[in-house]
């Protein structure tokens, strides 16, 4: 692709000053971050491994649904067998289960691309419901093999060498750098010419497809890294748990919770989830004893969001102040003549 | 074997009534309801609820006279709720129905606790129909594959005479031809979907003449309908009431093979008719 001649009086520029700002001020953050296991609680380790891996889920699941357009309630197979695939692992090919997280991760990317070829049969709302069908057969699936415990579920053996602090400390670590890692990538992802095309698609297959976006491919990468994420999410859940069973590994809950955080935070932008899973943690540690009453209001809030709100709290704080933190588009502003 | 198929249709006689609402809100506004199972769980529970209200009424009654609330209950929500969501984009109708099943399960947690119930039909639902020697056939199976029959019947015919299931394939195939041509879509959609919701509500007043009901019951419901409508193929009820009928059959075989396995195999017959044939076993309409 040729760029034209840009007059020296008009400069391109992706970043904004809030940007700039936002990756300083997360570099710190995260690195602050690190040091919490020298001076923290485990409680607040253990508090953090879960919420992030909510939020690595969702964040994925905003790259499927808010960029590539495709609305799944299936992500749950790949969070399971993620959290499976480490188990056995760990488990029975004795590998360390910190190094099984990642590979657990690309085992779920890989089972995708067959996934996606019965998944990819269908489009819209009907693509939703197959890829939960197909969760469903992953999870009887699981449920019916004996050696990892059937239906009851197993436990993680692999880490009773290791004392209690140090794998606190490590799960903890691990988590902050997945969720880093997360944010990274879907944001160099979408800041990439694949990016680009990406958008394209989600706005119009058609008129993408015709301009030379290889669409089928595009599509399948999207649903390839998406499940990676999501198995990366599923390991780690695990390894923080301990414990895996069927029907924890591939509940539709976790689906319904990273739809909740996206739309609640902002679909088809980076900073949706992350509002979102904040917005999620809050509403979870303050008000999830009252039960069935909390998720019947988080619901009624992804309804009344969905139907008055539809750019979700950061789309408002966005079109309001203009605010964004991880710019994606190109801005032409005046330069130094 | 042949008492396996026979049960099987039986069963794809109340997955046809699972189904035809489903199939009928997507055929004629592409709208996915994602919180189908449960509105035939709260169809269910309205019945049950009814029935402890009035005292020792008739079940029969009691379901016969949700029927009309469903109706009014279906128009209102698609005319004031679901009509707000509808467009290309499929995830705010998608989003909002799905918001919808999270609050219907917690509802009806809350009202009536995690225990399963039943309606209570005096025997009826036990009572079998001795066929030769060795075969005997529910009673109460048999009258779900009678109204199901009935139903799709009743369906097709609306949509092939008459004047309302003539805007219905008129805002399906082309929405802002048909307003131009006079119709409001939106009350159309919105008679279709009272017209689904009394469908909803027959098969949730079945289910639990049938078996038991408990209030998560209802996605497992969502996937059977939606397997019926893609295996029989979009746009016809025909197809429809066979798509039931064939994954009634494979969770009939499939359960005899190995009870753990029954609803998986179903599954799986599901994913290879999408593998083969896309388009499902009889499609009428594309797209």
């Amino acid at each position: 692709m040729t760029t034209p001649a840009t007059p020296s009086f008009v400069a391109v520029e992706r970043a904004t000053a809030a940007s700039r700002g936002a990756l300083a001020a997360g570099i710190a953050l995260a690195l602050f971050a690190a040091s919490l296991p020298f001076w923290g609680e485990s409680s607040w380790m253990r508090e953090f491994v879960e919420i992030a891996c909510y939020f690595i889920f969702a964040m994925m699941w905003n790259l499927l649904a808010g960029y590539g357009g495709m609305v799944s309630i299936g992500q749950q197979a790949f969070f399971g067998f993620g959290g499976y695939a480490m188990l056995v692992l760990g488990n029975f090919a004795g590998l360390n289960p910190f190094v099984a997280i990642p590979l657990g991760a690309l085992a779920a990317g890989l089972v995708a691309i067959p996934v996606s070829f019965i998944a990819f049969r269908l489009s819209g709302g009907y693509f939703a419901i197959g890829t939960w069908v197909i969760a469903e057969v992953f999870r009887l699936s699981f449920a019916n093999v004996s050696a990892v415990g059937g239906g009851s579920g197993t436990t993680l053996t692999a880490l009773r060498g290791i004392d209690k602090a140090t794998r606190e400390s490590v799960t903890y670590w691990m988590a902050l750098g997945c969720v880093v890692a997360a944010v990274a990538l879907v944001y160099l992802f979408l800041r990439s010419k694949r990016g680009l095309a990406l958008l394209a698609i989600r706005d119009n297959e058609v008129a993408a497809e015709s301009q030379g976006v290889p669409v089928a491919r595009m599509k399948l990468a999207v649903y390839g890294v998406a499940a990676f994420g999501a198995g990366l999410a599923g390991a780690l859940y695990f390894v923080g748990n301990l414990r895996i069973s069927p029907d924890a590994a591939f509940s539709v809950n976790w689906s319904a919770f990273a739809i909740f955080m996206v739309v609640i935070g902002g679909i088809g932008r980076i900073e949706g989830p992350l509002v979102g899973a904040l917005v999620f943690w809050a509403l979870n540690k303050f008000l999830s004893d009252y039960g069935t009453w909390y998720l019947l209001g988080l619901g009624l809030l992804a309804i009344v969001t969905t139907l008055f709100f539809k750019q979700g709290l950061w789309g408002f704080a966005q079109q309001r102040w203009g605010w964004s933190l991880f710019p994606t588009q190109r801005r032409l502003v005046a330069g130094k003549p | 074997m042949l008492e396996t198929l026979l049960q099987g249709v039986l069963l794809g006689g109340l997955y046809t009534l699972f189904a035809l609402g489903q199939s009928l809100m997507f055929g004629v506004m592409r709208l996915t309801n994602t919180a189908q199972g449960d509105f035939i769980i709260l169809g269910a529970f309205a019945v049950i609820a009814g029935v402890s209200l009035a005292g020792a009424a008739a079940p029969w009654l009691v379901a016969l006279a949700v029927l009309p609330v469903a109706f009014g209950f279906g128009y209102a929500l698609q005319r004031w709720v679901l009509n707000g969501t509808l467009g290309k984009d499929p995830l705010p109708s998608l989003v909002v129905t799905f918001g919808l099943s999270i609050v219907i399960q917690n509802l009806l947690l809350e009202l009536f606790s995690a225990d399963p119930r039943a309606i209570e039909t005096g025997g009826l639902g036990t009572r079998g129909l001795a066929i030769g020697e060795s075969l005997s056939l529910g009673v109460l199976p048999l009258i779900v594959l009678a109204v199901a029959l009935v139903a799709t019947g009743a369906l097709q015919w609306l949509f092939a005479h008459t004047a309302l299931g003539r805007s219905f394939r008129a805002v399906s195939d082309d929405r802002e031809i048909a307003e131009l041509m006079g119709l409001d879509a939106k009350k159309v959609y919105a008679f279709a979907t009272a017209i689904a919701f009394v469908l909803i509500a027959l098969a949730g007043a079945l289910q639990g003449m049938r078996t038991t009901v408990s209030p998560s019951d209802g996605p497992l419901l969502l996937l059977f309908a939606f397997e019926a409508v893609i295996i029989g193929g979009m746009g016809s009820f025909w197809g429809t009431l066979a798509g039931a009928m064939i994954l009634g059959i494979a969770q009939q075989v499939g359960f005899r093979l190995d009870p753990g396995w029954g609803i998986w195999f179903g599954h799986i017959v599901f994913l290879a008719v999408l593998v083969f044939r896309p388009q499902g076993l009889f499609p009428k309409t594309r797209g």
